[in-house]
This record gives C-alpha cells, sequence and structure tokens, in this order.
C-alpha cells in the first residue's frame, strides 16, 4: 500500500485519463445521440432507417468488440488515431446507441400537441426540435440519460485492455508489484470510481430537480 | 329582415369577397374510414365561418388540413392563391401566415407565457426580442393576461391558456385564425372570456375558421355556418337562417337534439 501513496500522482493521473475519456466521450456521444435521435423521429425515411440500423447494430455488439474493431481491424484498413482518440471513438460509438435510444424515449414522452403548435407557428422540423421538443424531451430524458452517462463512466474502463493507462489500467500495475496489498489496492481504486459516479449522479439529480422546478 | 334579404346577403358575402381559402375536391381516407367527401370550401377575406357538426363528421380534420397537420389524398387546398406545399420550409412559411388555436390550447410548458408569445416572432419572423417581447406585452394585454406574463402555462387556468394561445398565434400576424374546437376543453364559466376574445377578433375583421359547439358564438360572430355530417358539407347557410330554419334532415335532427335543453 505504501506504493501506491509514494506514488499518488499516478494514481491521479491514471484517473485523470478516465475523466477525459468520459467527458470527450460523453460530449461526443450526446452530440450524435442526439443527431441520431432526431434521424429516428425526422421526416425523411432514409435517415430514420439508418438511424434504426445502427442503434440496432451497436445495441446488440458488446463494447469489447467495438474497442477491437476500433484498435485493431481499423488501423489494418489505414484509419489509425492516437490511443486517446481512438478509446474516445470506441466509446462515442457504442454510447450514443444508448443515448438516442434515451433521448427518444423522451422525445415521445413529450404531448403531439406540442409538435404541432409549434410547427403551427412555422417553425421548421428543426426549429420546432430545438426550441421546443428538445428541451421538454431532455426533462424527461435525465434519469435514462444519468444512467447511460454512468455506464460510460465505467466502460472507460475497457480502455485498459487497449494500452489506455486509465485508472483500471494503473490499479493492474499496482496490484501485479503490490501482491500482498491486493485488496486495499482494489478498494482505493473502487472507491475512487464511486466518488466520480456519485458525482455525475448528484449533477444529473440537481439538474433533473431545477428543470422540473421550472415546469409548475 | 325577411328570409329572402338573408340569403341573398349570404350569397353576397362569398361572392364579393376576395377569396383567401379555398378547399377544391378534397378527400381523405384514415384506412378505409371516409373522413373528408368531396369537401369545396371557399373563405373570403375578413369571413368567419363557423363549422359545426356531430362529432366523428371530419370537421376537426378539415381545419388541420387547412395547415396540413393532416394531409389529404385528393384534391387541392390553396391560400391567397397559392397552393399548400408538400413539405420543408415552403410548408413552414405558409403555417406562420395562418394561426391556429387548439382544443387542448397545447402551449409550450417549457417557456413563460411571454416566452410562449415571442417565440415565432423571434425565431421564424426574425424580429428582435425587443421588438417582440412589446408586441407581445400588448397582444397580452388585448386578451387580458397581462399580468401573468412571467408565469408558466401550468400556472394559468385553461381559460387564461387558450387566451395566450391565441395571442401566440396572433403574434404572428396570421393572414387567417383556425380555431379547432377552442372551448371544449374548458369550464363553463371559462368559455365566456375566450369567445369574447374571439368575438372581438372577428370584429377586427379577421378570417376566421371555427370549429365548435358554441351556437351563440354562431349566431353573433359568424358569417356563415358550414354543417358536417359523415366527412361532408351537408348544408352551409348564414347562421340565422340555418338556427331557424335548417333545411337538411341531418341538421334538423342535430340541431334538435343539441337545442331541446
Amino acid at each position: 500500500m505504501q506504493d501506491v501513496f509514494n506514488q499518488f500522482d499516478l494514481v491521479l493521473k491514471a484517473f485523470w485519463l478516465t475523466i477525459q475519456l468520459f467527458l470527450l466521450s460523453g460530449v461526443c456521444s450526446l452530440l450524435l445521440g442526439v443527431l441520431l435521435a432526431g434521424m429516428r423521429v425526422g421526416p425523411v425515411s432514409v435517415l430514420r432507417g439508418a438511424a434504426a440500423v445502427y442503434v440496432t447494430v451497436i445495441r446488440n455488439t458488446p463494447l469489447l468488440m467495438i474497442f477491437i474493431f476500433v484498435f485493431v481491424a481499423a488501423p489494418r484498413l489505414d484509419v489509425n488515431f492516437d490511443f486517446l482518440t481512438k478509446g474516445v471513438i470506441a466509446l462515442t460509438i457504442y454510447t450514443s446507441a444508448f443515448v438516442c435510444e434515451a433521448i427518444r424515449s423522451g422525445i415521445n414522452s413529450v404531448p403531439l400537441g406540442q409538435a404541432e403548435a409549434a410547427r403551427s407557428i412555422g417553425l421548421t422540423f428543426i426549429g420546432s426540435m430545438r426550441e421546443v421538443i428538445l428541451p421538454q424531451a431532455f426533462r424527461a430524458t435525465m434519469p435514462p440519460l444519468a444512467s447511460v452517462l454512468i455506464a460510460l463512466l465505467k466502460n472507460t474502463s475497457v480502455g485498459a485492455a487497449f494500452g489506455l493507462l486509465e485508472a483500471t489500467a494503473r490499479m493492474r500495475f499496482f496490484t501485479n508489484n503490490n501482491a500482498d496489498d491486493r485488496m486495499l489496492i482494489f478498494l482505493t481504486f473502487a472507491a475512487g470510481y464511486v466518488v466520480l459516479v456519485e458525482l455525475l449522479s448528484f449533477g444529473a439529480s440537481r439538474l433533473e430537480r431545477k428543470w422540473r422546478v421550472a415546469v409548475r | 329582415m325577411t328570409q329572402s334579404e338573408q340569403e341573398s346577403g349570404a350569397s353576397a358575402t362569398s361572392m364579393t369577397l376576395e377569396p383567401l381559402i379555398v378547399l377544391d375536391g378534397v378527400n381523405k381516407w384514415f384506412g378505409d374510414l371516409h373522413v373528408l367527401r368531396d369537401i369545396n370550401l371557399t373563405v373570403g377575406k375578413g369571413e368567419v365561418v363557423v363549422v359545426i357538426g356531430p362529432s366523428g363528421s371530419g370537421k376537426s380534420t378539415l381545419c388541420r388540413a387547412i395547415n396540413r397537420l393532416e394531409t389529404i389524398d385528393q384534391g387541392s387546398i390553396t391560400l391567397d392563391g397559392r397552393a399548400l406545399p408538400q413539405e420543408g420550409k415552403a410548408l413552414a412559411a405558409l403555417r406562420a401566415e395562418v394561426g391556429m388555436v387548439f382544443q387542448s390550447f397545447n402551449l409550450f410548458s417549457h417557456k413563460t407565457i411571454l416566452e410562449n408569445v415571442t417565440l415565432g416572432p423571434i425565431k421564424v419572423r426574425g424580429r428582435s426580442r425587443v421588438e417582440a417581447e412589446k408586441r407581445g406585452r400588448a397582444l397580452l394585454d388585448r386578451v387580458g393576461v397581462a399580468h401573468q406574463a412571467d408565469k408558466y402555462p401550468a400556472q394559468l387556468s385553461g381559460g387564461q391558456q387558450q387566451r395566450v394561445a391565441i395571442a401566440r398565434a396572433l403574434a404572428m400576424e396570421p393572414k387567417a385564425m383556425l380555431f379547432d374546437e377552442p372551448t371544449s376543453a374548458l369550464d363553463p364559466e371559462m368559455i365566456k372570456e375566450v369567445l369574447d376574445v374571439m368575438v372581438d377578433l372577428a370584429e377586427r375583421g379577421m378570417t376566421m375558421i371555427v370549429v365548435t359547439h358554441e351556437m351563440g358564438f354562431a349566431r353573433t360572430a359568424g358569417n356563415r355556418v358550414v354543417f358536417m355530417a359523415d366527412g361532408a358539407i351537408v348544408e352551409e347557410n348564414t347562421p340565422a337562417q340555418f338556427f331557424t330554419n335548417p333545411e337538411s334532415d341531418r341538421a334538423k335532427d342535430f340541431l334538435g337534439k343539441i337545442l331541446k335543453h
């Protein structure tokens, strides 16, 4: 355990990479997920179909396989980036499908009359999405979206198997070198994840409450 | 007024007014159900047309088809000489020209009353916020809810919400207004405040198509009554003529049912 505390900067650095992976792929997943959800409820049937196929394929594929694809298969096809970018791409591909479905369920919870009223004052499809539907959908989406983001935060650990020195990878190094303290080292890192997830759920529930007050 | 004078008066309104909304041979099916049957209807500028009929007669569908919230299968609908566009920006631009008031108000529940009224002018018409808010407050004042401007829709009564919905539609400076059973979801004591706003609007010369069960409104503000049954227009006449002396059996039957109590 001495080893861990002597090199605590390494622990912090590893968690910082976890946070970077989470924030970058979180933002990208939200953007791509909103786009996909927009396609799925939009008026263009080709886009509707494409988004539905994407969601079906990705949601039914294990995250590990997507990592293998991005880190092993894609470079063979001359599609290659640095490690962090590849991690963000893999996590984004996977998470955006879940974000899409969370937002789509939120969109479906907005009464049809809201969309009709938006269209009847002359807003276009994109305008009514941006001004009327999505702001209300996000409110209903917050609880399922929080679950998706929590899953994403923990899914960053898959990167450990692909040369990303984030928290889980660093933990493995420490446990390998300090076999006697395995349990304590594990608990230390687990506590780190718990703190991060708790911060995330706290933020989500604050947003949820704030938005709920705004309607009443 | 004699009967013949009333009749000539009715035909004169629809003849001399410049046509604004023209429905020509409109048909629509929901699956096997024929909801609109060969609808021909011309609404002149400044005219107030009241559409009545039993539920399921297609009157709401007719109203919604005019700003293409419902698509039609046959026929044509033109507004001010232009055919309704299919989709996209052109359709959005046309919808901005036609105000719509719904049975269930449909105010944007995440926006304040003032924001409800300014959203269209700012985002669709490109007005400045200051200008839109000034006009928005004036409209809210006109419908009698100016003091509620900063509240959210859920904090208002049904009658107040519906008046805001009318102000929201007026804020777009529409050429015509469509009302789809605007008082049907209201408590009786709130119906009058909404009808008062609508009568005022009619007196100011707004072109209106009003689907309603309010016979009082039809008599005071309507220029013409269109009676629908089973998806077809069965009878058209002046309100006075229609209510006192309906021609068709369907209309007699309908009026008999609603006016006897």
